[in-house]
C-alpha cells in the first residue's frame, strides 16, 4: 500500500499518478469520442453524396428552397457560440472564475439561439409541405415522377439537422452542468479539464454545422431558381 | 482448504460486500464480473435459440415450428449471440479484468465510464430481450431494407434500438482501452513490451471506435425510416436498398474482427505460457492484428457481390478480401514457430488454444473460398456460409474466449478449476463442434440454403449429423459451467501465478487487489522473456 494511496481529488483521481497524466487522458478521450462522432456523421455524408450524385437537378432544386439567409445567420450566431465558448476555457487557464460562469452563459444563450431559428425554419418546412412520407409532400418546379427524389433531399435534410441539433441538445445539458460546478468555484487554473473537454465538444458540433450549412442550403442553389 | 493468511487477507472481492458494493463499483475487475454474468446470460438464451433451430431441422418436413417463428429463431440467435455475447465477451470480461493490470495501472483511464459501459449493455440488453418475448423479430440480423423498413411485422425497432445502446457500450469500451494503453503503462512498459493480448484489445478497440458509429447510424436511418416515414432506402423514392447493406457491412464485417481478434490475443497468451517461449516475431505478430483491423475495413463489399453491386466493385472488395489472409496466416504461423523446439504441456488452455488454430484455420481457409467471385455465387446464402462463419466465431472466437477463462480463472477467482473435467469438456466441445458445423459445409457445397426449415430428403443424413453434434456441444458448454462454479468453493487455491507464467498479471496476488498492485510496477523486461526467467531458475535452483 505505498504510492496509491493518495486521497482521491477531481483533479486527481486513483488510477492516475499525476494531474498532467489525468488531462492528458481526459483530452485524448474526448478526441477518440470525437472520432467516433465523425464516422457516425460520416454515415450519413455517404448517404448525402451518393444521392445528390444521383438527382443533382432535383436536389438543386430544393436546396434553393431553403432560406439561405436565415441560414447563414444561424451560423454566425454559432461561431459566435464557439468563441465565447474559446474565451470560457481562456477564462478556465487564466482562473477568472466569474469570467467562466459568464462566457459559458453567452455561449448557452448563443446555442439556445440557434436551436429556436433551427425550430422556426423546421415549422417552415410543415408549412410549406415539403416533409417526406406525406402524402402532400410537394416540391414547385420538380416533376411529378420526380417528387420522391426531392423527399430524399428532405429525408437527409431532416435527418442530418436534426442529429445535428440532437448533439446541440446535448451540448446544452452539458453547458447547464458546467455552469452550476463554475458557480460552485470548481474550477480553477489548475483544474479546468471539463470546460476544456466540453470546449472540444462544442467547437465540434459547430464545425459539422459548418459542414451541412454548405451542402444543403448552398451547393447549386442558382441552377435550382 | 484455505489457510488462514489467505482468508484474511484483502483483495477486490471482499474489500466491500452487498448488492451495491457491485452495482456502483468503478472496479475493473467487477465490472469485468458483472459482463461475465450478463453475457452468460444471453449466450444461454442465444444458445436455446439454436437448439431449437437444430431440432427444427431434424426431419425435412419443418414440422416443429412455422416459417415464421423459424425466422424469428435464427434471427433472436444472431442477435443474442453476436451483439450481447462474441462482440462483449473477451474484451469486456477478459479485456476488463486483464488490460489494465497488464500493463501495470491501477484501473482503466475512465472507471465510471466503464460502469457506465456495462449498464449500457444491459439496457440494450433489456430492449432486445423485451423484443424478444414480446414476439420476436423476423428481419435476420442483417435487418436488409426494405424487409425491416416496411414489410415486417415483427419488434424490429426494439431489437434495433437494444442494439443501438449496447452500440454504445461497445464505443466506450473500446475507446476506455485506447486511452489506457497510451495513457497508463507502468513505468517502463514500453509498446513493444506491452503482452499480445493488450495489441489485440488495442487492435479491437480501434475496430470499436471506427466501426461501431457507422452501424449506429444506420440504426438511426433505419429506425427513422420505419417511424416517421423519412424513406432513406425507399426505393419507391428513388433511394436505394443495397445503400443499406454498404452501411450495414462497413461496420459487421469489421465486427468479425472484434470477435476474433482478441481470441487471437488470448492464444498468443497461451501459446507462450504453455510452451515456456517467447512468441515467435513478436512485433510482427502484435502489428498483424493491428493489419487486420485496418484490412477488415477495405473489405465489407464481398458480402454484396449478388447484391447488384458492380462487377468492378466486385472484383476490387474480392481482391482486397484476399489481403486479410496475409496477417491471419502470419498469426498461425508465428504460433506454430513458436510451440517448435518449446517445452510444451498440455494443460486445458492451451488445449484450447490448439482447437482455436485448427477451427480458425478451416474457417480462414473457407473464407478465401467466400472472397472468390465465382466460387461465392455458388455458394452465396448456403449452409456453406453459415458453416464458414461458425467456424470464425465459435471454432475461432469462442474456443479463445473459453481457453482465456481456463487460463485466467485462477487469478479471477484464486481458486483452480479441476484439470481433469476441463480437459475432457475441451475435447467434447471440439468434437462436438466440427460434428456441428463440418457437414454443414457439405451441405451448403450441395446447394442447401441457409434461412429455410424446409429442405429435400436428401440432406437429412448431414442435418441429422449436425444436430447430434450440437447436443454433443451442448453437454460440453454444460460441464465447465458446473465445474466453474464448483471450484468457487470446492477448486484448489491458487497460487500467485499458478502457471510460471511472465505476464504483470502473476506478479500479483490472485485474486489481486483492490488496485492490482501493492506497488506500481517497474518493467524491465519484453513480454514473454521466458530464456532468462528459466535462466533465473537454474541460477537460484
Amino acid at each position: 500500500m505505498a504510492d496509491h494511496a493518495h486521497t482521491e481529488t477531481l483533479a486527481l483521481r486513483v488510477q492516475f499518478d499525476t494531474e498532467a497524466q489525468q488531462k492528458d487522458a481526459s483530452t485524448l478521450g474526448m478526441w477518440i469520442f470525437l472520432i467516433t462522432e465523425i464516422m457516425f456523421f460520416g454515415g450519413m455524408f455517404a448517404v448525402y453524396t451518393v444521392y445528390r450524385n444521383w438527382y443533382p437537378e432535383v436536389f438543386a432544386i430544393a436546396s434553393s428552397s431553403l432560406n439561405e439567409v436565415i441560414g447563414a445567420l444561424n451560423t454566425g450566431v454559432l461561431l459566435l457560440s464557439s468563441f465565447t465558448m474559446v474565451m470560457a476555457v481562456r477564462a478556465g487557464q487564466l482562473g477568472q472564475r466569474k469570467a467562466i460562469v459568464m462566457f459559458l452563459i453567452l455561449t448557452l444563450l448563443f446555442g439556445g439561439i440557434f436551436l429556436g431559428v433551427k425550430a422556426y425554419e423546421w415549422n417552415e418546412k410543415f408549412e410549406e409541405h415539403h416533409i417526406p412520407g406525406q402524402a402532400a409532400f410537394h416540391l414547385e418546379g420538380v416533376a411529378p415522377g420526380d417528387q420522391g427524389h426531392a423527399q430524399l433531399f428532405f429525408s437527409i435534410y431532416f435527418a442530418m439537422t436534426g442529429l445535428h441539433a440532437l448533439h446541440m441538445v446535448i451540448g446544452v445539458g452539458i453547458l447547464l452542468t458546467l455552469i452550476v460546478q463554475a458557480n460552485k468555484g470548481r474550477f480553477s487554473a489548475s483544474y479546468y479539464t471539463p470546460v476544456d473537454v466540453a470546449g472540444l465538444y462544442w467547437h465540434f458540433v459547430d464545425v459539422i454545422w459548418i459542414f451541412l450549412f454548405p451542402l444543403l442550403y448552398l451547393i447549386d442553389r442558382h441552377l435550382g431558381k | 482448504m484455505i489457510t488462514a493468511a489467505a482468508q484474511e487477507r484483502e483483495h477486490y472481492l471482499n474489500a466491500s460486500y452487498g448488492l451495491k458494493s457491485w452495482l456502483l463499483t468503478k472496479d475493473h475487475k467487477r465490472i469485468g464480473l458483472l459482463y461475465l454474468f450478463t453475457i452468460t446470460l444471453f449466450f444461454f438464451i442465444g444458445g436455446a435459440f439454436a437448439t431449437l433451430i437444430r431440432i427444427e431441422l431434424l426431419t425435412p418436413q419443418g414440422n416443429l415450428v412455422s416459417s415464421e417463428t423459424y425466422n424469428k429463431l435464427f434471427t433472436m440467435h444472431a442477435v443474442a449471440m453476436i451483439f450481447f455475447f462474441l462482440i462483449p465477451s473477451i474484451p469486456a470480461v477478459l479485456g476488463n479484468f486483464f488490460l489494465p493490470i497488464m500493463i501495470g495501472a491501477r484501473d482503466l483511464a475512465f472507471p465510471k465510464l466503464n460502469l457506465l459501459s456495462w449498464y449500457l449493455l444491459v439496457i440494450g440488453g433489456a430492449f432486445s430481450l423485451f423484443a424478444m418475448i414480446a414476439g420476436g423479430v423476423d428481419t435476420g440480423w442483417t435487418f436488409y431494407t426494405p424487409y425491416s423498413t416496411t414489410y415486417s411485422n415483427s419488434w424490429v425497432i426494439a431489437t434495433a434500438l437494444g442494439i443501438f445502446i449496447a452500440g454504445f457500450s461497445s464505443i466506450l469500451t473500446g475507446l476506455n482501452f485506447i486511452v489506457t494503453v497510451h495513457r497508463m503503462r507502468a513505468p517502463g512498459m514500453t509498446w513493444f513490451r506491452m503482452p499480445l493480448f493488450v495489441w489485440a484489445n488495442y487492435a479491437t478497440s480501434l475496430i470499436q471506435v471506427l466501426g461501431t458509429p457507422v452501424l449506429a447510424v444506420t440504426i438511426v436511418l433505419l429506425f427513422v425510416e420505419r417511424v416517421f416515414h423519412l424513406g432513406i432506402f425507399d426505393p419507391a423514392r428513388g433511394g436505394d436498398p443495397v445503400l443499406f447493406q454498404h452501411l450495414f457491412w462497413f461496420y459487421s464485417h469489421p465486427a468479425v474482427y472484434i470477435m476474433v481478434l482478441p481470441s487471437m490475443g488470448v492464444v498468443s497468451e497461451i501459446i507462450s505460457t504453455f510452451s515456456r517461449k517467447a512468441i515467435f516475431g513478436y512485433r510482427i505478430v502484435a502489428f498483424s492484428s493491428v493489419a487486420i483491423a485496418v484490412l477488415g475495413f477495405l473489405v465489407w463489399g464481398h458480402h454484396l457481390f449478388v447484391s447488384g453491386q458492380s462487377l468492378y466493385a466486385g472484383m476490387v472488395f474480392s481482391f482486397l478480401s484476399y489481403f486479410v489472409a496475409i496477417p491471419s496466416a502470419i498469426k498461425v504461423f508465428n504460433w506454430t514457430a513458436t510451440l517448435y523446439r518449446g517445452s510444451i504441456s498440455l494443460q486445458t488452455p492451451m488445449l484450447y488454444a490448439f482447437g482455436f488454430i485448427g477451427l480458425f484455420t478451416i474457417g480462414g481457409l473457407t473464407g478465401l473460398f467466400l472472397a472468390a467471385l465465382g466460387m461465392d455465387i455458388h455458394v452465396t446464402d448456403t449452409y456453406f456460409v453459415v458453416a464458414h462463419f461458425h467456424y470464425i466465431m465459435v471454432g475461432g472466437a469462442l474456443m479463445g474466449y473459453l481457453g482465456g477463462m481456463h487460463f485466467w480463472w485462477p487469478k479471477i477467482t484464486g481458486r483452480m478449476y479441476p484439470e481433469g473435467w476441463a480437459k475432457l469438456s475441451a475435447l467434447v466441445i471440439f468434437l462436438g463442434f466440427n460434428l456441428t458445423f463440418f457437414p454443414q459445409f457439405i451441405l451448403g457445397y450441395l446447394g442447401m440454403p441457409r434461412r429455410y426449415h424446409l429442405y429435400p430428403e436428401e440432406f437429412q443424413v448431414l442435418n441429422v449429423l449436425s444436430t447430434a453434434g450440437a447436443s454433443v456441444l451442448a453437454v460440453g458448454y454444460a460441464i465447465p459451467m458446473i465445474y466453474f462454479i464448483w471450484s468457487l468453493r470446492y477448486g484448489k487455491v491458487a497460487p500467485a501465478n499458478p502457471w510460471g507464467a511472465t505476464g504483470l498479471e502473476w506478479k500479483t496476488s490472485s485474486p489481486p487487489p483492490v488496485h492490482n498492485f501493492d506497488e506500481t510496477p517497474v518493467v524491465t523486461r519484453g513480454a514473454y522473456d521466458y530464456a532468462s526467467l528459466m535462466a533465473e531458475e537454474v541460477e537460484v535452483g
